[in-house]
């Protein structure tokens, strides 16, 4: 089953590698990681979205745990959460096409960033699957380039993941 | 006032009450070393490799109660000592390891004996550092010697670059240590120890099942009273033998790929398993499917939460200091009105011992013309009483050491039991032999193994070791022979050693005293002279045979009661 994890941790040189390192070594799965300081400066804040049985997540979040950087893990699925990842897109749109593709972005609640001859560059974000659908909508005939963040996740209401 | 980098890193070495220093000189430490050349607190040991010093501190930790330390330079300093490191690693033995790297400015230019060293060694260390500001230097060894020692330890590595052990600024030692993301746990849960208490009670095949972390969190005292409390059977892993007697009649004997069979059969036939300070280690238990099938309850103490569910389920999972979840469980249990239920662990142990009478105990056929390897540890276990620290190598000397010297005593019993590290044996008995001056320290070895650190005989003379090795020499690698005999058609492939050398001129010419030894007549003899001779290392050459297997055995992949005994084969 899929899983976000977040985490608090130390903002040093290195603790980003030992992080990577624990899933590689231990052979879990990362479908993606973000990691950015937070408002205090020391600390970095990771979204981990994973997926394996109960007892491989169970394992994850001890593993992480145990991790001397790590000050704080929080398994967001295990309760009312919100998900965003963004997303750029850069579109071959030509003729007939470049109307469609602008109203298929206003459906989706994008930005068009940039406009050549011949290309957008779009701006979304929301869940995966949302951003999943917008690129099923377009075609992957006329995608040039995607660049995706992963997820970033927070509780929702009084989950607070803080120090 | 002002000091180098250097001179703090011995002075915090000073401060955390370093005995010895297991060390090889090279360019990135010398100014390290030069601040050790001026002081006399800390005594330096020139070992030969730096693996071995790595080991030599290991030992050094596993025979007391403190923090092994070694001082490697950088680039191979560090790659030589990596094996040593993952092996306290899987040991979970606290150590500090000092690097040297080459200075700040040139990091990641690919430098003169520049490795990555926080890099290589972070998937087997506990934690690791490299100092870039000199500043930095006494704050993060204390915080070394912290992490190295609390909660579940392991060998944690300070990184130091040459212009940082260069610099000077004030030598402030702290005091304490705060770090905000690590707080190992102390008492276990109250109401979970209650809980585990009153399954134990109320078990009625019950089997207490006790590893290594009893052995490092000293709670040997602790497990013998609730062994005895209770009257259940003990079973000990080879990390945790010596945790409780081998003598006591409660003790089945070690459990495991070559673990008794009452050890076995006991382990997978009970209904409530006590496992303290143990993993459920693929070589203890086998096949984790298999060892499900019989249903029984788990109580699981550990230091550490991610030993726990981590192969098995777990009914009653308690986090703690071994020391003190011992010590509550005992008041627990004490202050019960409850007894275990004397009908139900009579039969019980009337089970137990018919499986000792069906596995037919450890055994095998004595010679009077070859030697068996079995028949010198027996010897060993006889003329040193049982009290001898032991330290071996890996192979099949390692688990007839394992079997057939019975410890009665915790950290007497040194070997590697995670990693496997054959090398391990003769520089982790020279930290033994410093921390144990005048106490016998045997290392049982093979030709094998022994040739993978033999040069550190050169050590041993250097610093005066009364070390007695007794090498097991049969020569094959005999585990690796073993497993050919059985599983791969008798093709031993590149386990046999030709043109090994003399070891008795070899033991001569690094200035020790060399015996070979033939028959098996003279084993007692010659062993009570190599330990008659107390200041001198003797390398005992016993010429083994070579068809001998050890058994039982579960083979890999199998279940606890799928095991292979003597007579089977």
């Amino acid at each position: 089953m899929r899983h976000i994890i977040s985490l608090l941790m130390e903002n040093e040189a290195g603790a980003l590698s030992r992080v990577a390192g624990l899933f590689s070594a231990r052979g879990y799965n990362i479908e993606s990681l973000t990691v950015a300081p937070t408002e205090d400066a020391t600390l970095s804040r990771m979204t981990i979205v994973t997926s394996g049985s109960d007892a491989v997540i169970e394992q994850i979040n001890k593993q992480l745990n145990k991790l001397v950087d790590v000050v704080s893990v929080m398994d967001l699925s295990e309760g009312e959460h919100i998900e965003r990842e963004l997303m750029l897109l850069k579109l071959r749109a030509e003729g007939e096409a470049r109307e469609e593709l602008k109203r298929l972005t206003d459906i989706f609640r994008g930005r068009i960033l940039d406009v050549s001859d011949h290309t957008y560059t779009i701006e979304l974000t929301g869940s995966r699957v949302k951003l999943d659908s917008f690129i099923d909508a377009i075609g992957r005939d006329l995608i040039l380039e995607t660049v995706r963040t992963g997820a970033s996740g927070i509780g929702r209401g009084n989950r607070i993941l803080k120090l | 006032m002002e000091m180098t980098g250097a001179e703090i890193t011995i002075r915090c070495l000073q401060e955390e009450g370093v005995e010895y220093l297991f060390g090889y000189p090279g360019g990135a430490v010398l100014h390290i070393y030069d601040a050790l050349f001026q002081q006399d607190k800390v005594k330096h040991i020139l070992v030969r490799h730096e693996q071995a010093a790595v080991h030599a501190a290991d030992g050094y930790a596993r025979s007391s109660d403190k923090v092994g330390v070694a001082l490697v330079t950088s680039g191979p300093g560090l790659t030589n000592a990596v094996t040593g490191i993952a092996t306290a690693y899987l040991d979970s033995i606290p150590m500090v390891v000092i690097s040297g790297q080459v200075p700040t400015f040139a990091i990641g230019e690919d430098a003169f004996q520049e490795v990555d060293a926080v890099g290589i060694t972070r998937p087997c260390v506990k934690h690791n550092f490299l100092v870039k500001d000199v500043k930095d230097i006494a704050s993060t060894i204390k915080k070394a010697f912290y992490l190295a020692k609390s909660g579940r330890p392991g060998p944690v590595l300070v990184d130091i670059p040459k212009d940082v052990s260069g610099q000077k600024t004030e030598f402030v030692y702290p005091a304490s240590v705060n770090i905000r993301s690590y707080h190992p746990q102390g008492r276990g849960d109250s109401a979970q120890i209650r809980h585990a208490a009153q399954l134990m009670l109320e078990a009625k095949r019950p089997m207490i099942y006790a590893g290594g972390g009893v052995v490092l969190s000293d709670s040997s005292a602790q497990l013998t009273d609730l062994v005895r409390l209770l009257g259940f059977p003990c079973t000990n892993t080879l990390m945790g033998l010596g945790g409780f007697p081998a003598n006591d009649k409660q003790f089945v004997g070690m459990l495991g790929m070559h673990g008794t069979y009452e050890a076995n059969m006991a382990m997978q036939h009970c209904d409530v398993l006590v496992a303290i300070g143990a993993r459920f280690d693929d070589r203890v238990i086998g096949n984790v499917e298999h060892f499900a099938q019989v249903p029984r309850k788990i109580i699981h103490i550990d230091i550490d939460p991610s030993s726990i569910a981590k192969r098995v389920k777990v009914d009653v999972p308690i986090v703690g200091d071994l020391k003190l979840v011992l010590t509550e469980l005992l008041e627990v249990l004490r202050a019960s009105r409850q007894k275990p239920d004397a009908a139900e662990m009579a039969a019980w142990w009337k089970q137990v011992d018919e499986w000792r009478v069906t596995g037919g105990g450890l055994r095998y056929k004595n010679s009077s013309e070859i030697i068996k390897p079995q028949f010198v540890i027996e010897t060993l276990h006889k003329l040193t009483g049982g009290d001898a620290f032991v330290t071996s190598d890996v192979g099949q000397h390692q688990m007839w050491a394992a079997q057939y010297y019975k410890f009665n005593h915790p950290r007497r019993w040194i070997n590697s039991g995670g990693l496997g590290t054959m090398g391990f044996g003769l520089p982790a008995a020279m930290g033994v032999q410093l921390k144990h001056p005048g106490e016998t320290v045997a290392c049982v070895t093979g030709e094998g193994s022994i040739q993978m650190n033999i040069q550190e005989l050169s050590t041993c003379k250097q610093y005066h070791l009364p070390i007695k090795v007794l090498s097991l020499n049969n020569g094959y690698l005999g585990m690796v022979r073993q497993w050919q005999e059985f599983f791969h058609g008798n093709r031993f492939s590149e386990s046999y050693m030709d043109a090994l050398p003399d070891f008795v001129k070899v033991a001569e010419a690094y200035g020790h005293i060399g015996m070979r030894i033939d028959k098996p007549a003279d084993v007692e003899p010659a062993m009570k002279e190599a330990f008659s001779r107390k200041n001198d290392l003797v390398f005992m050459d016993f010429r083994t045979d070579s068809t001998e297997n050890v058994f039982p055995m579960v083979p890999g992949g199998k279940g606890l009661s799928e095991v292979v005994l003597a007579e089977d084969l």
